[in-house]
């Protein structure tokens, strides 16, 4: 049983405040993604959390058990570095019994455990080389086996697949979900890309600016963002925003049209609308055509409508030139609305 | 210019400068050493070789690069682990540790025997403490331990620095992942330096004892401020042999013989310290 619980976390560097009170719990074997631009204090959760940073303030418990002031060989976890961190002195085998050796495991179970886990991760062939003679996928695949030769309670992932070029990096983000399935550890994963986390994540939490916005799973945080900045940063392109005006009971004028909205709200709003929930119809809003790309699979559309530029994901077989007048409707239960004084989501 | 032939005209100045003023030399030193009456010959190795003072400068040489090599190597080490993990301040330090570096050898004899002689600071110091009734005499025939240990601590005060600036240098290099991983994994302290520091310093540890050690077997300076001919070294005989006894010849066979010593000693310590093939350090 490894629950993580990260308890009112901070974290300032001289007069930097890179945390603010950060509140989180993992689930025993769940895992989570942190997700957030660079700069938005992720890495440095991970670190406090893999016990390399110090909180300024709060508790770390791992496992029933608090660790905050644990160094990181007691705290039950192992860890994967952006840079891999492979020592360029000791051959593949040496680095992935490291911990092993380490913490004065007998011989014949080292050499069990690191033939175990290279095989997991297909490198049983380069047990003999060292780190200069391997390609950067392969690193990868050894900064991994070490973590999991450790048999930890969670395994801390800093960016581990963002030194890798696209095709590699969707082979070994499979090759990591299933492996890590089947290892049955809490995972913690650091990443700016949101597929990366969509694709490997229980659970998504959204960083910004030292906060957590929103700790959902992906396809709540990809349908009910909590923030507009989780709404415009997660999909690709964005969610697209228009404001709305309060036209009473329920009602929002949006660029000259008549929405149902929420009830509760006088002041004006924003509706948000994902490209590819908007749909052409007779009836909805009148958007110039601005920019047509065409993606293969589909078409994005960039319009004008009322003076904000939108994007639409449309059918591919259309035909739509630059200066058309299209009729878009949003499809009504994939609407969200978000007050743009708080910035939060309205229900 | 051809960008072939580039590369070559721009090392040609330095080229000729180290061919006319070291291999020129060096040529002529070996005439001399293997040069005698009736020609080619081994006589000037061999007349200095049986001469009873070799044995002693060739084991008090060796000797003293035993004990004062292994000495700088450690504290120059702990010195330079020290100054990496220092956040501030540390140019200062750094360079306040590298201030015997730019004394003169001979200068630093003369400062350490300001120290030991008899009217020296040490027994002002234990006089005025009332350790001692009357000032002792350090060094003197009667107290050779005593003449080597001043020899050694001055040597040890004189040339640590140049040591430690290579293994700043080389422990600057060493990315700072390799040791958060090191820690991550259950390696202490202690364990670190010996997993990861000294293996990734092997570059600059090869350096910095290679040049040690053959300014150790020319020693000179220090040995002859302190010791004058109570401590007799390989380079004080090159010394007497030239300018004493006007033997050119033999000054130059001892001269060869302290080159094969260090061209000896630096193949052992490339050769213990190698990277291993197919390691990238």
């Amino acid at each position: 049983m490894a629950e993580i619980q990260i308890k009112n976390v901070a974290k300032t560097f001289g007069a930097y405040q890179a945390l603010h009170d950060i509140n989180l719990t993992i689930a025993d074997q769940e895992f989570m993604v942190l997700l957030g631009a660079s700069g938005c204090g992720k890495t440095t959760l991970l670190r406090i959390i893999a016990g390399l940073e110090t909180a300024t303030t709060g508790e770390v418990w791992i496992g029933g058990r608090r660790v905050d002031h644990l160094a990181p060989k007691d705290r039950g976890i192992a860890m994967v570095f952006q840079n891999y961190a492979v020592f360029p002195h000791l051959t593949v085998f040496e680095n992935i019994g490291f911990g092993l050796r380490m913490a004065k495991m007998p011989n014949a179970e080292v050499t069990r455990r690191v033939e175990r886990v290279a095989s997991l991760m297909h490198i049983e062939q380069l047990l003999k080389r060292y780190s200069g003679e391997l390609s950067g996928g392969q690193r990868q695949r050894v900064a991994v086996a070490r973590a999991l030769a450790m048999e930890p309670d969670v395994i801390l992932m800093d960016e581990p697949l963002s030194n890798l070029d696209a095709l590699l990096r969707l082979e070994m983000r499979a090759e990591l979900k299933g492996v890590l399935a089947e290892s049955k550890t809490t995972a913690i994963y650091v990443t700016h890309d949101q597929v990366e986390a969509m694709s490997l994540a229980d659970r998504i939490s959204v960083m910004h600016q030292g906060k957590i916005v929103q700790a959902a799973s992906p396809i709540e945080v990809y349908r009910n963002p909590a923030a507009h900045f989780v709404a415009s940063f997660i999909g690709n392109p964005p969610m697209n925003f228009l404001r709305a005006e309060p036209a009473g009971s329920g009602k929002w004028k949006v660029a000259g049209e008549t929405v149902d909205g929420p009830v509760s709200a006088a002041t004006p709003l924003q509706l948000a609308i994902r490209p590819e929930d908007m749909r052409l119809a007779d009836d909805g809003l009148k958007a110039r055509v601005k920019l047509v790309e065409p993606l293969g699979a589909h078409l994005l559309v960039t319009c004008d409508v009322d003076g904000t530029m939108i994007r639409a994901v449309l059918d591919s077989d259309l035909t739509v030139k630059v200066g058309d007048v299209l009729t878009l409707a949003p499809q009504p239960d994939r609407v969200r609305w978000f007050d743009p004084q708080s910035t939060l989501a309205v229900a | 210019m051809n960008a072939r032939l580039l590369p070559y005209v721009l090392i040609l100045p330095v080229t000729v400068f180290l061919c006319i003023f070291f291999l020129y030399p060096f040529v002529l030193v070996a005439q001399q050493a293997f040069g005698s009456d009736t020609g080619w010959s081994l006589d000037n190795f061999r007349d200095v070789v049986s001469h009873w003072k070799f044995s002693i400068s060739l084991w008090n040489t060796l000797l003293l690069a035993a004990v004062v090599v292994p000495v700088q190597l450690a504290l120059s080490l702990l010195m330079a682990t020290m100054v990496s993990k220092m956040k501030r301040g540390r140019d200062l330090v750094l360079y306040v540790w590298t201030i015997p570096l730019g004394i003169s050898d001979l200068a630093a004899g003369i400062i350490w025997l300001a120290i030991f002689e008899q009217s020296g600071f040490l027994n002002s110091m234990m006089h005025g403490l009332g350790f001692i009734d009357a000032p002792m005499n350090f060094i003197s025939y009667q107290n050779m331990t005593m003449v080597f240990i001043a020899i050694a601590l001055a040597e040890i005060w004189r040339a640590t620095a140049i040591m430690l600036v290579i293994l700043v240098a080389g422990i600057g290099l060493i990315p700072k992942e390799y040791y958060e991983a090191a820690e991550v994994f259950g390696a202490s302290p202690w364990k670190r330096f010996l997993k990861i520091t000294l293996p990734l310093l092997r570059p600059s540890l090869q350096t910095a004892l290679v040049l040690r050690v053959i300014l150790a077997f020319e020693v000179f300076a220090v040995v002859a401020a302190l010791g004058g001919t109570l401590f007799p070294v390989l380079m004080g005989e090159t010394y007497s042999y030239q300018f004493d006894l006007s033997n050119s010849g033999a000054a130059a066979a001892i001269a060869l013989i302290i080159l094969a010593i260090s061209i000896a000693s630096t193949l052992v310590i490339l050769r213990a310290l190698r990277v291993p093939k197919g390691a990238t350090i």
